[in-house]
């Protein structure tokens, strides 16, 4: 971890985070920008580091070049239309919609003037993906900083052109207007005939959050007709001129190596290509149930070694530790005698994303482009040209409007197989994983151990912390809570599935134990446990958060029923703050458990999009639900036990209990993203009213209340 | 085996050639392109594919062709008149009610049906009547206020 060691610990990418350098950087000039943007005015938002090292040049600077480090740049036209490039991608997380609010907010357009271009590995900057609530911190600043550089462009053109004082001009609407000399034009105007463009580093004045206009409220989602009347073409709805449908014949089990294969009577199928290459063997043909039934018409033998089980999985991470840990110790004090300890764990769970994993591949010659659905589409252009051995600069990667990830979507799997297929068919092939298969060969969320130890002083304050993770990650791994003597540590593990990123990454898993914890250590000193946590807590955001959900929540409440109980949880990750209250009522008798109620506090400093935040913040406590109560990814011996929607329940309409969102809104804060954290405090505000209702303490998630009728 | 040569489609005959057995759904999206309706599981789990049948809602996906025939077929390309939206994609619009959006097709098609039989339905009929709808993103609130604002929105345009 030491090469990470600049990095400020609130932003250090995840192990899970499947990430990567870039390659390779290539030239570009502005030249080569107007050629496909046309006339107007460029703006290009560029690293600090690299804007320097070109102006100190060694004299080889020819004024075209431009530096490397670029992360985005806006574009305004000749017809006033602006134009923003970026390599985020939408996954349904409305980033879209609040990143053009943060320009129309700088740059005085309305939002209907304004077109994001996204995660187009021709067209947009290079960006190495969408993922760790990012794009609100870094992304979102960077088109306010272009934005707010183009206005005063814009400024400076007009005051050059009427020969005019600067200052009191004024940019509204899309127009910069003098009300001296009346002067009014269009910035279309302005710009006609000109091909203006400016570098800028991170430098420029901007609007400050209290005088937002546009950012700071909602806006309805851009294209949302699109969405409402079917017309939106997502990944797996892209179609081209001949395109055949592919599919591939898996293996029998994990990391399985094929030992024969019988593939004549698919190829003997009318229509129908085979492509038998190493491991690989997958089919094409014009429609997808015959290529489907081609498929199966395959003989494949395979052979693997014997593998883990889901029952034994806790076991088995435990007692396979890998090479070096990583966490802090503040001293080398082992525990004292009265220190209380327990064990939580947590399963393997899908991202389970409603698009499966889906790619449309198109060879032009040596000349590839694919349409495909993914977090990360300068990384699978990256694998796509390292399969395939071609230059990057001959793959295209386009990434429409994709439905949903979860942090689910960061590999190319369908978009290799496409390819493959392409390449062999010599026409456009089109790869849709089925439901099983996105179960199956996708990767999950990590299973985990985590096991606690400490204790309190005689004023129910923490003098002794110790918390270690076996395989789960690091996200969230360290507590907000002051302790004299402080173990925290990640423990990396041999692991039986193919794991990666999800939401919230090991948040979920850190902060359902700790908070679990918190409530078992409240019990034990009698303390109520919001008085504990406040009582041990030294951070005023995490404080105000814990107090506002509170008082929403009406805590500390009395019960009414038998079987009902009350629990609350709450973190911070990701520059975010949260806080979560549960009401659940408990059925004795069948141990089936009710979510009635959920109150979440959240702040995320100041708030870009309260309509879209407040989704987000919803959305995580429902998705969270699963996680928390039901989802389980059951294995074994490299097989998945559960592959499909009627064996892995995922949270529905009827297990969706009444939610309520209170926002912080920290307009003297930068905004940090808000698509994860608040997914982290629901398991253990419900493992906690699950105690409260009935004194048993489910440490393993997920909870699956029927251990409660058993007891 | 039978071969199906014409679909009744969103109020047009529409010349198909598919196999009796075939799925609705790959028929509609292959060969029609009516794209907004989705696949998502391919057993009947997830609602993303619904589509109305002579006014009921089925799952596409697990329809053959040869159920469809000579019936209506309605799918989220037809629920709107030209450029008048249905009060239900107006009301997931005015609720924001869609995150990723790719469940939305499926949901507008089941709570359409269940506006046929009930033009006023309660919480509790709304969330049975989509419960076999997967949304992942969880935005179940804003799809039942949709429904409801929906279901005002009708009851007011025909007095």
């Amino acid at each position: 971890m030491s090469n990470h060691s600049q990095i400020p610990a609130s932003i250090e990418p995840e192990r899970y985070e499947f990430r990567e350098a870039r390659a390779y950087v290539f030239e570009l000039t502005r030249r080569d920008l107007f050629k496909f943007l046309g006339a107007g005015a460029l703006i290009l938002c560029a690293d600090t580091k690299s804007v320097a090292m070109q102006e100190s040049g060694r004299g080889q600077r020819r004024g075209e070049d431009l530096p490397k480090e670029i992360g985005a740049w806006l574009h305004i036209g000749e017809d006033g239309a602006v134009t923003v490039f970026t390599g985020k991608v939408e996954v349904g997380q409305n980033i879209r919609t609040s990143l053009t609010q943060a320009v129309a907010e700088e740059l005085f357009v309305p939002p209907t003037q304004i077109s994001v271009v996204m995660g187009d590995t021709l067209l947009t900057p290079f960006d190495m993906g969408t993922f760790g609530s990012r794009t609100t911190p870094t992304m979102n600043l960077q088109l306010r900083k272009a934005a707010s550089a183009a206005r005063d462009m814009l400024k400076d053109l007009a005051a050059q052109t009427w020969n005019v004082p600067r200052e009191h001009l004024v940019a509204a609407d899309g127009k910069i207007s003098d009300p001296l000399s009346k002067n009014v034009s269009t910035y279309g105007d302005l710009l006609k005939g000109r091909e203006l463009a400016q570098l800028i580093p991170e430098q420029d004045p901007l609007v400050p959050a209290t005088e937002w206009k546009v950012a700071g409220k909602p806006l309805a989602k851009i294209d949302g007709r699109a969405f409402v009347t079917g017309a939106h073409k997502y990944p797996s709805d892209q179609k081209r001129p001949g395109v055949l449908y592919g599919k591939v014949v898996r293996p029998s089990k994990f990391e399985a190596k094929l030992s024969s294969v019988d593939a004549s009577a698919a190829e003997n199928m009318p229509g129908v290509i085979v492509v038998h290459d190493g491991d690989f063997i997958a089919v094409a043909a014009p429609t997808e149930e015959l290529a489907t039934r081609a498929a199966a018409a395959i003989k494949t033998e395979w052979t693997a070694a014997p593998q883990p089980s889901s029952k034994t999985i806790f076991d088995y991470l435990r007692n396979n530790p890998e090479s070096h840990e990583s966490g802090n110790s503040s001293a080398k004090i082992s525990a004292p005698a009265n220190a209380l300890s327990a064990t939580y764990s947590v399963a393997y769970i899908a991202h389970a994303p409603i698009e499966p994993r889906a790619a449309l591949a198109e060879w032009t010659g040596e000349k590839l482009t694919v349409w495909t659905g993914t977090q990360r589409p300068f990384g699978v252009r990256e694998e796509l040209a390292s399969a395939f051995r071609i230059p990057l600069e001959s793959v295209h990667v386009l990434m429409p409007d994709t439905g949903s990830g979860y942090g689910g979507k960061h590999t190319g799997e369908t978009a290799i197989e496409a390819a493959r297929l392409a390449r062999a068919a010599k026409k456009p092939v089109k790869i849709v994983w089925t439901r099983k298969e996105e179960f199956t060969w996708a990767y999950f969320r990590p299973a985990g151990v985590i096991d606690i130890r400490a204790s309190l002083d005689s004023n129910g304050r923490l003098e002794y912390w110790e918390f270690t993770n076996f395989n789960s990650g690091g996200s969230g791994l360290n507590s907000p809570y002051a302790a004299e003597v402080r173990n925290e540590h990640f423990q990396p593990t041999k692991y039986p599935l193919r794991q990666g990123s999800y939401r919230g990454l090991a948040a979920t898993a850190n902060h359902f134990a700790r908070e679990s914890f918190m409530d078992e250590l409240a019990h034990q000193t009698k303390l109520d446990p919001l008085e504990f946590r406040l009582k041990n807590l030294k951070d005023d955001r995490l404080r105000n958060v814990f107090e506002a959900a509170a008082k929403k929540f009406a805590w500390p409440r009395v019960k009414k029923s038998p079987g009902q109980g009350f629990g609350i949880a709450g973190g911070v990750e990701k520059g975010g703050y949260v806080a979560t209250c549960a009401e659940v009522v408990v059925d004795k008798t069948s141990g089936a458990v009710r979510v009635v109620r959920v109150v979440t506090a959240f702040e995320c400093g100041a708030i870009v999009n309260p309509d879209g935040l407040r989704n987000q913040v919803e959305g995580s406590n429902i998705m969270g639900l699963g996680g928390a109560l039901f989802e389980a990814v059951e294995f074994e011996d490299g097989r998945i036990l559960n592959a499909a929607f009627s064996k892995y329940r995922v949270p529905r309409f009827k297990d969706v209990p009444v939610i309520e969102t209170v926002l912080l809104d920290r307009k003297d804060l930068p905004s940090a993203g808000a698509g994860e954290t608040p997914i982290v405090g629901l398991a253990p505000a419900i493992g906690n009213a699950i105690f409260d209702a009935t004194g048993i303490r489910l440490r393993s998630l997920p909870m699956v209340p029927n251990v409660l009728a058993v007891k | 085996m039978a071969r199906i040569t014409t679909l009744l489609v969103n109020g047009a005959k529409r010349p198909v050639d598919a196999d009796s057995q075939s799925s609705l759904l790959s028929i509609l999206r292959e060969q029609l392109e009516l794209t907004g309706t989705k696949y998502g599981c391919g057993e009947g789990q997830c609602g993303a594919c619904t589509v109305l049948i002579d006014g009921v809602p089925h799952r596409s996906c697990l329809t053959p062709a040869a159920d469809a025939e000579g019936k209506s077929i309605t799918t989220i390309e037809g629920l709107a008149h030209g450029d008048q939206l249905h009060p239900l994609q107006e009301a997931f619009l005015a609720e924001e009610a869609m995150q990723c959006a790719y469940c939305t097709s499926g949901m507008i098609m089941s709570a359409a049906g269940l506006l046929h039989t009930d033009a006023n339905p309660s919480e509790t009929k709304i969330k049975e009547a989509l419960d076999g709808n997967i949304c992942r993103c969880g935005t179940h609130p804003r799809i039942v206020a949709a429904v409801q604002r929906a279901a005002r929105a009708v009851k007011a345009g025909t007095r």
